[in-house]
């Protein structure tokens, strides 16, 4: 229960990073954190103490595994979180050449 | 040759023609052009030949088993009336678009590119319209996602650049909610295909983990759909991108990734209830209000139209939550409408910023007597949103008015008079500053825009005028069993697994 309870936390913190922080490159900063909190989640979802891998051998008795599944879904999802914050920081680098900054509070061209 | 191989090519076919084109499309000279207008072409055609095998097939459903694996086990496809009526909305939006992009883009540099992402967004919409997974939805939704922050960006301008970044983060906190929503979901059934989950679910009680992943796939879900406390992005996401990748934006991406994935998780696999039904006619109610009033006071033209969108798809999703059968059938049918006529407003914003280089309406005026087809059609597609028979928009605002009445909800009903009212208010003055009234002197010699532009802009004006005919008993079946689905609820579980059993 602690784990879950860490990992919430964790999420919590990078939540906060991204609604309240000022600067871009720390709100992408954020994001990653919120991103790594989520698939701890569901790797931990899937998570048997004491559990071995599901791969079966004949001379062996599988009696406690860990779930694959959650693994192989975390996969694609780190592999989608990495192709966002490619793109959200390259459109962070493109909005410091036109802005010359990363303060959000001055990058404000449109009306909102 | 089985029917059901025609469903995984509406992913496959847009994939395909990314690729090509950012292999060849440098190279070989009007090559990007040929694929993508050739690809949504058949694309359009296939969505439409779907109907039709759609209804010789037994059950009206049909699935794929990639790789032959049965569910729950496998991944599966499931081509059923909603589906169907998706794949033809968006699939008809985009072949209109693609054309119209093929000479809109020419003002931008890089034509291979915005071909090859603007396919990438088709496939994801495609896909998470016909997945029977969840975690593949989240994937496709996605790929959508991930291709429509690229193209927002696309200008590279300082705003546009602004707006990308904005949406790109809204976007990306949205699909961490769905994501863990899809997780608990998981832990709770042990299952991801949704047919197996929402049986599970139907025969498992618990008191908290549904109320809970509810509300961050509200959250989730609403984020990307634009409902109003959730709505701060679109506004700026919307107006900064191309006008065609607007009206793919606005037309079909936030009703694909908001409104159909909502009504797919709400009503078939977590099963509706009257919470959950008075919290979204509740939204919608507010979006329809708070939407058009913001319009209101916008001078930008296509500001004003994204506005716009978030007001319309109140009304969608007033009419789905009622979830009476008169109720869902106005929704969907306003859903499709919407997708025709916005996407024909920012086509038509389109070819006003193509001639003039302005969508100030301050600055335009008098463009009617230069731009004579652009003016008509827009004509249509404004009397259309505001709901003027004998145009599509009335008819469907006319079913959700009444569903509203019919259910006993009277305030619902007046709000959704007085947001028709404010529509036509704010349509009128597009019509006063931008095309009646003396032409200014700088914009004498404008022309009317290129061919391939009047065609898709005239096509989907005849559609605006013809679309109150698909509520004619003949035609009603496209509509109809797409109402059907919905509102079997979770009896979906039980058609998706018999028949894929076959």
């Amino acid at each position: 229960m602690m784990l879950y309870f860490l990992c919430l936390i964790l999420f919590c913190v990078g939540l906060y990073g991204v609604l309240r922080k000022r600067n871009l490159v720390k709100m992408i900063i954020g994001l990653g954190i919120m991103e790594y909190a989520m698939n701890l989640f569901f790797v931990l979802l899937g998570y048997r103490f004491d559990g071995r891998a599901p791969i079966y051998a004949k001379d062996q008795e599988i009696l406690n595994m860990v779930d694959p599944l959650p693994q192989a879904l975390v996969l694609t999802s780190i592999v989608i979180g990495l192709g966002v914050t490619a793109l959200v920081i390259s459109i962070a680098v493109r909005i410091y050449e036109k802005y010359g900054t990363f303060d959000i509070t001055k990058i404000k061209r449109l009306k909102g | 040759m089985n029917n059901t191989t025609i469903i995984p090519l509406f992913v496959i076919i847009p994939l395909a023609a990314a690729f090509l084109i950012s292999l060849v499309g440098k190279f070989i000279r009007r090559s990007s052009e040929t694929i993508i207008f050739i690809s949504s072409l058949v694309l359009l055609v296939f969505s439409l030949y779907a109907r039709f095998l759609l209804n010789s097939s037994a059950g009206k459903i049909m699935i794929y088993k990639i790789g032959g694996w049965a569910p729950p086990f496998g991944i599966c496809m499931v081509l059923d009336g909603l589906s169907c009526f998706m794949l033809i909305t968006v699939n008809l939006i985009a072949f209109f678009v693609a054309v119209y992009s093929l000479s809109y883009m020419e003002q931008y540099t890089d034509k291979p590119k915005f071909f090859t992402l603007f396919s990438l967004m088709v496939c994801g919409m495609n896909g998470l319209i016909i997945t029977g997974d969840l975690f593949n939805l989240f994937v496709f939704l996605e790929i959508a996602s991930i291709a429509s922050y690229a193209l927002v960006a696309f200008g590279t301008e300082a705003e546009e650049l602004e707006a990308s970044f904005k949406y790109a983060i809204m976007g990306s906190v949205a699909s961490a909610f769905i994501f863990i929503g899809i997780a608990f979901l998981y832990s709770f059934t042990s299952t991801l295909n949704m047919a197996d989950m929402a049986r599970v679910l139907s025969n498992k009680q618990n008191e908290w983990v549904i109320p809970f992943v509810g509300v961050l796939f509200l959250m989730g879900f609403g984020l990307k759909s634009a409902l109003v406390p959730f709505h701060a992005w679109l506004p700026d996401a919307h107006p900064s991108a191309p006008a065609s990748i607007s009206a793919m934006l606005s037309g079909v991406l936030i009703k694909t990734l908001g409104i159909y994935s909502l009504i797919r998780i709400f009503f078939n696999i977590i099963g509706p209830t009257q919470g959950y039904l008075t919290v979204l006619m509740f939204l919608g109610a507010i979006s329809m209000i708070v939407g058009v009033v913001l319009a209101l006071s916008q001078w930008d033209l296509k500001r004003l139209l994204a506005y716009h969108s978030i007001s319309q798809i109140g009304y969608v999703v007033l009419g789905i939550g009622l979830g009476t059968p008169l109720g869902v059938l106005g929704g969907l049918f306003h859903l499709f409408n919407h997708s025709v006529f916005k996407s024909l407003l920012f086509l038509n914003s389109g070819a006003v910023d193509y001639a003039t280089g302005t969508r100030d309406l301050k600055e335009t005026g008098g463009l009617g007597k230069l731009m004579p087809v652009t003016a008509k059609t827009n004509l249509v597609a404004s009397m259309s949103i505001a709901g003027i028979p004998p145009f599509n928009g009335f008819f469907s605002k006319a079913i959700i008015i009444i569903a509203c009445l019919e259910k006993g909800n009277f305030g619902y009903a007046i709000c959704a008079v007085i947001g028709s009212i404010l529509t036509l208010a704010s349509f009128m003055k597009v019509q006063k500053f931008a095309f009646l009234g003396e032409i200014k002197d700088k914009f004498k010699n404008i022309k009317e825009a290129p061919f391939a532009m009047l065609f898709s802009m005239v096509c989907l004006a005849i559609i605006c005028i013809f679309g109150g005919l698909m509520l004619i008993p003949s035609l009603r079946f496209f509509l109809d069993d797409a109402v059907a689905v919905i509102l079997k609820g979770t009896g979906y579980a039980s058609v998706v697994l018999e028949a894929a059993a076959k």
